[in-house]
C-alpha cells in the first residue's frame, strides 16, 4: 500500500502581509510579521515552533526565524528547492515531519521585494537548479521564466488548438476575482480585448498573460493532527505530493514539453486524499503564466490533455462556475508571492473565511505549485472541523 | 558601449562542446557504452549510466520543435536585437537544441519545419549555434 499522509497533519494557521508594489521594509521583516500572523491565527506562540522551511530561493534562512522569535530548540529544518512549487511542496515535507513526530508546529514562511528589488531574470540566473539553462541557453537569449515556458505554450497552441481568447479567459477571470480582493494589487477591471491590446513578452505571451513583480510576506504553520485539534481552526491535509518532470534541469530536452511534473504527482495526491477531480469545490492553481494554469488542469485530470482550453472557457473556472479558480485572484492580480498566498486562500476557503469570494459549502479544495522548470506540487485539503 | 551577453563558464564535461563551436562544429556527445547520443553535455548516460563518452559531429539538420517570439529585453545584452526569434530545433541526432533562428518570418514558422544549424560569433570568442530555415 502507497505511503500515507491523510489525515496526520493540518494547517492550523495563516498569515500575510500586506501585498503591495513598493515598500521600505526588508523581505526577512515581512516574513517575520506574516509568521508572527500566522502563529497567532493558531492560537499558538513563537516559541511553539519546532520546525521551520524557509523559501528556499529567498531572503532568509531558518537561522535567522531562530535569532528572531528567540527559539531554543528547533529539532527540524530543510528546504525544498522547487522555485514556485516550493511552498506545496514544502507542506508534504512539513507533514512527514508532524506525522512522525520529529517535531510539532512547522512554521512555511516567505517574504520578498519582487517588485522592490531584483527581478526575474537576474533572480532565476542565481539559483542553482538553472545552472544548465545558464550555460547552454543563456547565452542564446533565453533565461526569463515567460522565454523558457512561452515554447511550451505555443507547442500546446499548435498541438492541440488552444487560443489566446482561451489565454484571456484565464487572465479576466483572475482580475474578477481580484477585485473582491482587498488585499489584491490590480483592482481595475480587465476584458478580454485589454488582454489582446497588452504589450507582447514572448510570444504567445503578453503582459497580461504574465504574473505580478510583488513585495510582501506569507506564513502558514503546520501541525501534527492531535495537536492541530487544540488550535483555532485546523484545515486538514488529506493529499500532498510533488513530481519532477524528465529532464528536470532543461525544458528543451523534455520529451514531452507540454507536460509538467504535476501530471505524476496528481495520481499520487489524489490516490492518498481517496478523492478525485470531481470531488474538487475549489483549485487555487499556480499562475505564473496563463497557459501554466490550462496546462496543469490537465495534468490535475480536470479534463484529457489538449483540452484545457475549452475547459477555461464558459466561466468554468469563475465563482459560481463549476471550478471556482484562484479565488483571491492568484500571480496574475493578487500578488507574486510565490503561492503562499495560493496557500493562505485554500486555508480561508476550507474554513469559510473567504469573505466575499467564499465558494458555498467547499469541502475539498486544492492547491498546486509549478516552478523551475517544470516541478509540480500539490495539496488536498478539506473542510475545517 | 552596449552590454555583454551572459557568457557561457565551461566544465569539465562541456568544454568540448563549447571548443567545436568555436571551430564551428555542433558536438554532441554519444554514449561510450550503449550508444545513445545526449544534450546538453553531461557525465553520465541516463539510460546506461555508464560515464564513458566520445563526441560525434552533428549533421546540423533538424525540424522546428517550437518557438516564441522575444519582445521584451530581459537581459539586457539582448536589448539591440529585439525582436528576436528563439527555436527548440530537434536535431536529426534526435536532441533537441535551443537557439535564435536568423531568417524567421514569424508567421510562416510552424512545427517541423525544416532548418540547419549554422554559427555566428556574437562576441569576441563566443561562437554560437543559429537555425536557419532551409
Ligand atoms: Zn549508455
Amino acid at each position: 500500500m502507497a505511503a500515507s499522509l491523510n489525515g496526520k497533519a493540518a494547517v492550523v494557521g495563516i498569515g500575510e502581509t500586506a501585498y503591495e508594489r513598493g515598500t521600505d521594509k526588508s523581505a526577512l521583516a515581512l516574513q517575520l510579521e506574516a509568521s508572527l500572523k500566522a502563529v497567532a491565527d493558531a492560537g499558538l506562540e513563537p516559541k511553539d515552533i519546532d520546525g521551520i522551511l524557509p523559501y528556499a530561493s529567498g531572503a532568509a534562512v531558518a537561522e535567522d526565524f531562530i535569532t528572531n522569535f528567540g527559539l531554543k530548540d528547533v529539532t527540524f529544518s530543510a528546504t525544498t528547492p522547487m522555485g514556485g512549487a516550493s511552498c506545496v511542496a514544502a507542506i508534504q515535507a512539513a507533514a512527514i515531519a508532524v506525522a512522525t513526530g520529529l517535531c510539532r508546529n512547522v512554521l512555511l514562511p516567505i517574504g520578498r521585494r519582487g517588485y522592490s528589488d531584483s527581478r526575474v531574470a537576474s533572480r532565476v540566473a542565481a539559483m542553482p537548479q538553472f545552472h544548465v539553462v545558464s550555460e547552454f541557453e543563456a547565452p542564446s537569449g533565453t533565461i526569463a521564466p515567460a522565454q523558457l515556458y512561452a515554447p511550451m505554450a505555443r507547442r500546446h497552441m499548435e498541438l492541440y488548438g488552444t487560443t489566446a481568447d482561451q489565454f484571456a479567459e484565464v487572465a479576466v477571470t483572475m482580475r474578477r476575482h481580484a477585485m473582491l480582493n482587498d488585499n489584491a494589487i490590480m483592482q481595475k477591471p480587465m476584458t478580454v480585448e485589454d488582454h489582446h491590446a497588452s504589450r507582447m513578452i514572448c510570444d504567445p505571451y503578453r503582459l497580461f498573460d504574465c504574473c505580478l513583480e510583488s513585495d510582501g510576506g506569507a506564513a502558514v504553520v503546520i501541525s501534527g493532527a492531535d495537536r492541530a485539534a487544540d488550535t483555532r481552526r485546523p484545515v486538514p491535509i488529506l493529499g500532498v505530493a510533488e513530481g519532477h518532470p524528465d529532464s528536470p534541469s532543461v525544458i528543451t530536452q523534455r520529451p514531452d514539453i507540454t507536460r509538467l511534473g504535476l501530471a505524476k504527482a496528481a495520481p499520487r495526491a489524489f490516490g492518498m486524499a481517496g478523492v478525485g477531480p470531481e470531488d474538487v469545490d475549489v483549485a487555487e492553481i499556480y499562475d505564473c503564466f496563463t497557459w501554466t494554469v490550462v496546462c496543469q488542469l490537465e495534468d490535475l485530470g480536470f479534463c484529457p490533455k489538449g483540452e484545457g482550453g475549452a475547459f477555461v472557457e464558459d466561466g468554468r473556472i469563475g465563482l459560481g462556475g463549476a471550478l471556482p479558480v484562484n479565488t483571491h485572484g492568484g500571480l496574475l492580480s493578487q500578488a507574486h508571492i510565490v503561492g503562499m498566498n495560493h496557500v493562505c486562500e485554500l486555508v480561508k476557503q476550507m474554513r469559510g473565511e473567504a469573505g466575499r469570494a467564499q465558494v458555498a459549502d467547499a469541502e475539498i479544495g486544492l492547491v498546486t505549485g509549478y516552478g523551475d522548470l517544470g516541478d509540480g506540487s500539490l495539496a488536498i485539503m478539506g473542510a475545517a472541523a | 558601449m552596449s552590454a555583454a551577453r551572459p557568457a557561457p563558464e565551461p566544465t569539465i564535461d562541456s568544454k568540448p562542446y563549447w571548443d567545436g563551436l568555436k571551430e564551428r562544429r555542433l558536438l554532441l556527445q554519444q554514449c561510450g557504452n550503449c550508444g545513445l547520443v545526449r544534450h546538453y553535455p553531461r557525465p553520465m548516460c541516463d539510460a546506461c549510466h555508464s560515464l564513458q563518452v566520445q563526441w560525434i559531429e552533428s549533421s546540423r539538420r533538424g525540424r522546428l520543435y517550437s518557438w516564441t517570439e522575444v519582445h521584451h529585453p530581459f537581459v539586457p545584452g539582448f536589448r539591440e536585437e529585439i525582436p528576436y526569434v528563439m527555436a527548440t530545433v530537434e536535431l536529426a541526432e534526435g536532441v533537441r537544441l535551443q537557439c535564435q533562428i536568423l531568417n524567421a518570418d514569424p508567421d510562416a514558422l510552424g512545427l517541423d519545419l525544416p532548418v540547419e544549424i549554422v554559427f555566428r560569433e556574437v562576441q569576441d570568442g563566443l561562437v554560437l549555434p543559429f537555425a536557419q530555415v532551409v
